[in-house]
């Protein structure tokens, strides 16, 4: 293989410098920000009002179509910043870092929302609000790992060693992921297997998976507009001297 | 729509205190997301909007 072959896409340096990713994530920002509206709203009607009754756990399982998707950012997100985190050290990309921390607070919004709707679910369903069960646990130490990367980034005045600090903590936390995924197949857990994966046909009718599809595919896009959002923010602090900003439109005005 | 009535949909047979109160901490959490995010931007914007006022 030739050396040229070895070297990285042309977009993927154009990602690591501010200005270029201020510009592009500015023209994402508003797609994401109307898919997100609208798969979530679409999902979420459909879910509430015309999906059909489970025949076991009657109407309590449309909770399902606010608690998965959160569940499943929940892990995706920590996955997606420990990589970004992995991205910054490897390469040195201050951006990359940025998308790291930016991914901190939605990921622990999303655990947090999948933990307390797991719990109020819990309730009609098993007859209680919490059990130790490897599943539940295991999403409850992801929230602490969340909590933990969120105490550290703000205890570090220095915003080079947070990103550092933050990226190192994610690729160490990721250990938990498999574990969360694999539990309720390595331990008898009350927490039920999943019923919606990527590559087996659901165990559900269509008008039952096609709103989890739709706000799934909304956290998402939700996730991706709140971390452009961050990001940027974070750009236009780094530098807020750069002669590329100042004369920006959104600096200016015009 | 499945429910034969407004009352059923807010009542879900029982489950409608569950089911409502989970949404509605979705919606309410992820909208607080969306405005500290923005906010955060506004803020941004606003000190190098004032870094180019005193330099100008």
């Amino acid at each position: 293989m030739t050396e040229s072959s070895w070297r990285m896409p042309r977009w993927f340096h154009q990602m690591g410098s501010p200005k270029w990713f201020y510009g592009f994530a500015g023209i994402l920002q508003p797609w994401f920000a109307i898919a997100a509206l609208g798969l979530l709203t679409w999902g979420a009607l459909w879910g509430l009002a015309f999906a059909p009754a489970d025949y076991q756990q009657g109407n309590s399982f449309r909770i399902m179509y606010v608690h998965v998707p959160a569940a499943i950012l929940s892990q995706s997100i920590f996955l997606g910043m420990a990589v970004a985190g992995a991205v910054g050290l490897v390469w040195k990309m201050k951006v990359a870092f940025m998308v790291a921390r930016s991914c901190i607070a939605i990921g622990a919004t999303f655990t947090a929302i999948a933990l307390v709707t797991g719990a109020i679910w819990g309730k009609p369903t098993w007859g209680a609000y919490w059990v130790w069960d490897a599943r539940l646990t295991s999403t409850l130490v992801l929230f602490f790992l969340y909590a933990g990367i969120m105490a550290l980034n703000q205890a570090i005045s220095e915003r080079h060693i947070a990103g550092k600090a933050t990226a190192i903590l994610a690729i160490v936390g990721t250990i938990n992921i498999p574990i969360i995924k694999y539990s309720v197949e390595w331990w008898n857990t009350l927490h039920q297997s999943s019923s919606f994966t990527l590559t087996a046909k659901p165990s559900m009718p269509a008008e039952m998976y096609l709103p989890l599809l739709l706000t799934v595919l909304g956290s998402y896009c939700f996730f991706a507009l709140v971390v452009l959002m961050r990001t940027r923010s974070q750009i236009v602090q780094s530098q807020s001297g750069a002669s590329w900003l100042m004369q920006h439109r959104d600096i200016t005005g015009a | 729509m499945y429910f034969e009535s407004l009352d059923a949909l807010l009542n879900m047979a029982g489950h409608g205190p569950y089911v409502w109160s989970c949404y509605g901490l979705f919606f309410a959490l992820l909208g607080l997301n969306v405005w500290h995010a923005k906010r955060q931007q506004l803020k941004a914007l606003k000190q190098v909007k004032a870094l180019v006022r005193r330099n100008s």
